[in-house]
């Protein structure tokens, strides 16, 4: 498809640019609705459009009070510190038992796997709206619905299958061998597995934290199910913004969020590359 | 293994027959294995599987009306319905004894609001008569009780409190099929009275729309990703991955943004001309806003798959085609596109699963008529309170989620999912 052969025919050429001008067209609709956001979190009147002044880059027309009000209003500032203390907490967890239960899953014997991989699966099959509803019922019973406890046990819930799909992933490129090495010269499962498995698979077990970790980070439902107030996070407030009384601020919050994905989308292809660097050093 | 002698078993160094020695190695590595993925399943178990097990048992769950009233209900096991005529005094004086308990432990209230969701007035029956209770005399309860309500002469209470008896019902099942048992068995509600249904319908005719327009977009992009030099294809992917990256509110709250009467679309469509001022385009608060938004979330889904299918797919195909004299066109559509069938079925059917459980967006943009129903599930777990209704709901859309799963695992196997 690159550049066309000179035997094409004028239907041909034609149909080429327009193939391209359609997907040209298709991309702006994947990607205007988010870039858009970021010169209009930077509007200076309360508006959701372009005014003049911004139109004709007078500098009047822009300003940093979205972010200002980001940053000073109260229930901004709540809602943050509640997503940085609900979403780590979660990642932590459901990244560290969810690599054990990947490398149990990968050795060669497991007994029911293919049912045990369903079920730990299913968190990420099961519409939210479901999962919350299950979870509200069952929560409010055992007395852990309200509570911040109850969201990261949910959250850490929702994210486990990402971390299991990921880590079992690079696990299936992991040279079994190493290990067996590791125990035939004298090191115990413990010491195998932080210093030989673990070093090879951490790009695995990073990725699959991110995932956790943005899945818990953006997730909206369950929270707004399973907490209460005092566990409203960013997300949540978002939602009650959009829902009730629309203000510009979201949109500041939108474009901060927009920059953590760029940043969290370029770490996963870094350590793509590394894990993909890695693996063509071993086959050679 | 030299070692081994020709007239016994072959032994390991430590002299236990190698074939013991081998099953208990075997025994030991399932049993680490089993080990490291307790936590996770326990984990799972309590976290997730109980409550949507919970859920289950909630939608035929019913023990509030036996618990309330439970002579009342003994009495009524030998009434009939069917005779026309109201339950006799003993069974008002088992009510007068229940209810005078109930009104002690307030929980009579609850009881009037559950039977409420069956036939309405049951509420304020119960309620007004709680506050009467304690002053009946011993003797005519039936009389007296007619007097606080005229409703308990009525049979049609009587056989919703004998129907509902039971400690397990299907009640809730038949109110999420729009349907009710009445005196002539079970029949579908009046035409104009099935919301339920309705619901499931548009949320399946919303569902494929915004499948078929994922396909419709999400092919060619794919087609062109797949068929450019890698470099290029990597640069142009981030348009595809960073969307898929972006956190669904914020997308959301882009096309709120966006497709508001006084939005940025709007104002362009003035500014062009292809719309006067007056005229503003209403793209929001209905399906059109619904459809919309939800596309672009759910395009990369039906990209993905697609693209990982095309990239395996050789070009030497198309080339033999064409050298055999099919046009563009033919070799298209009877050699390349039938390879690429499986992304397509991946790809529709995730993004059809994906769509028909989604709450935030149709909450957001799609006003009364872009509703689904998770939205209905939502406003009967938090507003209307009938959560046995919400849990009956539930699972059927469940029901549904699975059964495309299946279909899902068949044709591309649930450990094929790849991310990002």
């Amino acid at each position: 498809m690159a550049a066309l052969p000179p035997y094409t025919s004028t239907a041909q050429r034609t149909w080429h640019y327009t193939f391209r001008i359609i997907c040209g067209l298709i991309f702006f609709f994947l990607i205007f609705p988010i870039i858009v956001i970021v010169p209009l979190s930077f509007n200076s009147l309360p508006f959701f459009t372009f005014t003049p002044e911004m139109l004709s880059f007078d500098p009047a027309g822009y300003s940093l009070k979205n972010y200002a009000d980001f940053f000073t209003n109260p229930d901004w500032n709540n809602a943050l510190k509640n997503s940085v203390t609900i979403a780590p907490v979660a990642t932590l967890l459901a990244t560290s038992i969810g690599t054990l239960a990947a490398i149990g899953l990968s050795q060669s014997h497991v007994p029911f796997r293919s049912a045990i991989m369903a079920i730990l699966i299913s968190p990420m099959i099961v519409p939210l709206i479901i999962s919350a509803a299950g979870m509200y019922f069952f929560y409010s019973r055992i007395g852990l619905q309200g509570t911040y406890l109850g969201v990261v046990l949910a959250h850490a819930a929702l994210g486990t299958p990402f971390v299991i799909i990921t880590v079992t992933a690079t696990l299936v490129g992991f040279d079994k061998s190493l290990v067996r090495a590791a125990a035939n010269m004298g090191a115990d499962p413990v010491t195998t597995f932080f210093k030989v498995q673990l070093p090879l698979i951490v790009p695995g077990v990073i990725s699959g934290a991110l995932f956790a970790f943005i899945t818990s980070f953006d997730e909206v439902v369950v929270v707004l199910f399973l907490g209460s107030a005092g566990q409203k996070t960013l997300p949540w407030q978002m939602f009650t913004g959009l829902r009730e009384q629309i203000s510009p601020t979201i949109l500041a919050v939108a474009t901060i969020l927009v920059a953590i994905s760029i940043l969290l989308l370029t770490t996963l292809e870094l350590l793509r590359r590394r894990s993909e660097r890695l693996r063509g050093i071993r086959s050679t | 293994m030299s070692e081994a002698t020709s007239n016994g078993p072959v032994l390991t160094q430590d002299g236990v027959p190698l074939k013991t020695s081998l099953a208990k190695a075997l025994r030991r590595e399932k049993l680490r294995a089993f080990l490291l993925i307790a936590p996770l399943l326990v984990f799972i178990l309590i976290t997730f599987v109980l409550p949507i097990g919970d859920m289950l048992w909630r939608s035929v769950e019913n023990g509030i009306v036996r618990d309330t009233i439970p002579h009342t209900i003994e009495s009524l096991a030998d009434w009939d319905p069917a005779s026309g005529e109201t339950p006799g005094e003993a069974t008002f004086a088992a009510l007068h004894v229940d209810l005078l308990e109930a009104t002690k432990e307030k929980t009579h209230t609850r009881l009037g609001s559950r039977l409420n969701y069956e036939i309405s007035g049951a509420s304020s029956m119960f309620r007004k008569t709680g506050r009467r209770v304690k002053k009946m005399k011993d003797e005519n309860f039936k009389e007296q009780f007619i007097k606080v309500d005229k409703k308990w002469g009525d049979i049609e209470y009587w056989r919703t409190i004998k129907q509902f008896g039971p400690r397990y019902t299907g009640g809730y099942f038949l109110n999420a099929l729009d349907a009710e048992s009445t005196a002539g068995g079970v029949s579908f509600k009046p035409e104009d009275e099935r919301i339920y249904l309705f619901l499931f319908q548009r949320t399946i005719f919303l569902s494929v729309s915004i499948m078929l327009s994922c396909l419709l977009l999400g092919y060619p992009i794919a087609f062109l990703l797949a068929n450019l030099p890698v470099k290029t294809s990597n640069i142009l992917m981030i348009l595809v991955l960073l969307p898929f990256w972006t956190s669904l509110l914020v997308r959301t709250s882009a096309w709120k943004v966006l497709l508001q009467q006084q939005g940025v679309i709007n104002d362009i469509l003035v500014w062009v001309g292809l719309v006067n001022d007056a005229g503003r385009l209403v793209m929001i608060n209905n399906q059109t806003g619904t459809i919309i938004a939800m596309t672009h979330i759910l395009l990369p889904f039906m990209i993905l798959p697609l693209f990982s299918v095309m990239k395996t797919i050789s070009p030497t195909y198309v080339r033999a085609a064409k050298s055999m004299g099919a046009n563009d066109w033919t070799a298209f559509w009877r050699v390349y596109f039938p390879q690429t069938i499986p992304g397509i079925g991946a790809g529709s059917i995730l993004a059809f699963i994906l769509s028909i459980g989604f709450y935030i967006t149709p909450e957001l943009v799609g006003g009364t008529s872009g509703i689904f129903i998770s939205n209905r599930i939502a406003y009967h777990i938090s507003s209307s309170l009938n959560w046995g209704l919400a849990a009956a709901l539930g699972v059927m859309l469940l029901v549904m989620v699975i059964a495309l799963f299946y279909v899902y695992d068949k044709i591309v196997g649930i450990d094929n999912v790849k991310l990002g």
